[in-house]
């Protein structure tokens, strides 16, 4: 178990390194620069000597009058201590402040939509397999749920339950009119709005998860021990008990993998809404090529998928009785 | 021979797979004649704006009165091109570190495992929001570089541990004995024993690379130039389509992803039926 860990931890760690580095390197690396761009956006400037000195303020309020090196030190630094620099659109407002403004939206969410897909989906999926029925019915409309763009469920629950029978407004995530607080009505009417966009996650997951279930559970009960019991006369339900409890732990290495793809699903999803999320941010910076910004989103997202895989990876060790006791283990 | 007629004969009595399979040609189908049919091109103004769909535009038009039928076979094509290119890239990839890791074991197994970790840990939409948002020209085909660079982890994971087992059998001991050369056994011995399930992981990376091109579009980081069926919800979405009840420019380009998409796992779970005799219904 130890080992298991701290195998996982230091590829967490890795993972952690290479994904700053990334975030850190590829806009300095990519052609034209956000000085340049902020330059560009600044209206007519009267010489050319206001210019330089803008520049040169620029530089060195963002950090880059320092070696490249020193800059990767620099930045990792600043990064410890919270500081992601300044939003270019939203200056000089920092880029943390703004992220952390956004973060409790996405995680109200994201959370919710996975841990309930997650649940509903695999005692779904458990049901319905094997039955001859279920499977011809059931199943094509799983499929079929799995494999559409979550913005595109936003944008048909938006039309349908939203526009034509008017239930849930479509855009915000609490009505214009009003302060968030901690009343009921704010609550409520956050709750109004939240609707919609949870379901577009929720539904397209809860596909993944109901046909994945179902497809461990076949290959469990093709299993020998599950003919040795079947032979011994046991009752289904206890085959089929046994079946779940095998069956659910790749089921719990899929929402790590499905954390990752969520990420996808919930920056869509908050586009088509409008919903104030770090996805809606993070477009919001892209359109206005807000460099500080995207690095920013970008890295509260990693840290995020990280935290919960390792969430994950820990829960694990107390469901998986292999790896509890394991000596070594292969740890995969 | 016997085996492959085997195959065939349950391919197609596989209903899920045939379905799957008319659906997919039909819309590559229409991708490819799609545009020499359309009367207008994609992105002129071809008539009134916001019209419902009628017999001179059978899709509608767009808010400012494009053709939404030639923006839709357009983006079709381009859809089935990030499929093919990114999908085929992404199996490549994936294969050939899996392969190579496998086989190897060892320091090179540990190091091409790390790197799979780390790059299936990192969400690719995240990857490929911030190299995306700094290439200044962006073209369906970079996309599709783009998308098959960053989704083939888990295939090279999965090609890892089929490596493994195959590797212990005999026939590949007595091929290692004989002097064959890595790459010659993994192409005449190990790769043919896993060419079904090669197959299936190229249909799922196609289905992926559809998807992953899709949010990409939608956030604002698609083809610079051209359309794609994910810039057409995009600009829906930004010009409010659907309070404004046009419904037919974003409903219809979803609707044939999720049908593209969703033939493409039939396809997959008809295959898994066809080779994997346990799976067959009963």
């Amino acid at each position: 178990m130890g080992k298991y860990l701290r195998r996982k931890i230091l590829i967490y760690l890795i993972t952690f390194f290479v994904a700053v580095t990334l975030d850190w390197f590829i806009p300095r690396m990519m052609p034209g620069n956000p000085i340049d761009s902020i330059l560009a956006r600044v209206a007519k400037m009267p010489s050319q000597e206001q210019v330089q000195i803008l520049r040169s303020h620029l530089m060195k309020s963002f950090g880059m009058d320092v070696p490249i090196f020193e800059q990767y030190i620099n930045f990792w630094g600043a990064m410890f201590k919270g500081d992601l620099g300044v939003s270019i659109n939203y200056f000089p407002k920092p880029v943390t402040e703004i992220i952390k403004d956004a973060l409790p939206f996405d995680l109200l969410l994201t959370v919710p939509a996975l841990l309930l897909s997650w649940v509903i989906g695999n005692k779904f999926g458990a049901f319905a397999a094997r039955k001859k029925r279920m499977d011809n019915w059931v199943l094509p409309i799983w499929y079929i749920i799995s494999a559409m763009p979550y913005l595109w469920l936003g944008i048909l629950l938006s039309w349908t339950l939203g526009v034509n029978m008017d239930l849930f407004p479509v855009a915000g995530a609490y009505s214009f009119s009003r302060e968030p607080s901690f009343s009921w009505e704010f609550i409520i009417d956050y709750l109004h709005h939240w609707v919609l966009p949870f379901l577009s996650l929720f539904i397209v997951q809860l596909g993944g998860w109901a046909i994945g279930m179902r497809n461990m559970i076949i290959y469990e009960l093709e299993a020998d021990y599950s003919r040795y019991m079947e032979t011994m006369g046991m009752p289904q339900k206890l085959i089929r008990r046994y079946a779940y409890k095998n069956a659910i732990l790749p089921q719990v290495t899929g929402l790590a993998i499905q954390v990752g793809l969520l990420v996808t699903g919930a920056l869509t999803t908050e586009i088509v809404f409008s919903y104030p999320g770090i996805g809606y941010l993070l477009n919001q910076a892209i359109l206005r090529q807000d460099y500080f910004l995207v690095q920013g989103c970008f890295l509260f997202i990693i840290i995020g998928v990280l935290l919960a895989n390792f969430a994950i990876d820990i829960i694990y060790v107390f469901i998986d009785p292999r790896v509890r006791h394991s000596v070594g283990g292969d740890g995969a | 021979m016997k085996k492959k007629n085997e195959f065939l004969y349950f391919a197609f009595r596989n209903k899920k797979l045939v379905i799957g399979f008319v659906i997919f040609v039909f819309f590559l189908v229409l991708a490819i004649i799609g545009p020499f049919i359309t009367r207008y091109e994609p992105l002129d103004y071809a008539g009134m704006g916001s019209e419902s769909p009628n017999f001179e535009h059978i899709f509608g038009t767009t808010f400012f009165g494009q053709d939404v039928f030639s923006q839709f076979v357009y983006g079709l094509r381009a859809s089935f091109i990030v499929g093919f290119m990114g999908g085929g890239i992404a199996t490549l990839v994936g294969l050939l570190v899996g392969f190579f890791a496998g086989y190897k074991g060892g320091f090179w197994d540990e190091m091409l495992m790390m790197l799979t970790n780390v790059m299936m840990v990192i969400p690719t939409v995240a990857l490929l929001i911030i190299l995306a948002a700094y290439l200044p020209y962006r073209g369906v085909e970079i996309q599709s570089v783009i998308i098959g660079m960053t989704a083939w982890p888990w295939t090279a994971r999965a090609v890892r541990s089929q490596t493994f087992s195959l590797k212990q059998r005999e026939y590949v001991s007595l091929a290692r004995i004989s002097g064959f050369s890595t790459l010659k056994i993994i192409m005449q011995e190990i790769a043919p024993n896993m060419m079904s399930y090669v197959f299936m992981v190229f249909i799922l990376q196609f289905g992926g690379s559809i998807l992953a091109a899709v949010a990409l579009d939608f956030i604002g980081l698609g083809p610079t130039e051209g359309i794609s069926l994910g810039l057409m919800m995009q600009n829906a979405v930004h010009w409010n389509a659907i309070q404004l009840g046009i419904w037919w420019w974003s409903i219809l380009p979803g609707l044939a992803i999720t049908m593209i998409v969703g033939a493409l796992y039939f396809m997959n779970t008809g295959l898994d039926e066809v080779f994997n005799p346990k799976l067959r219904e009963m």
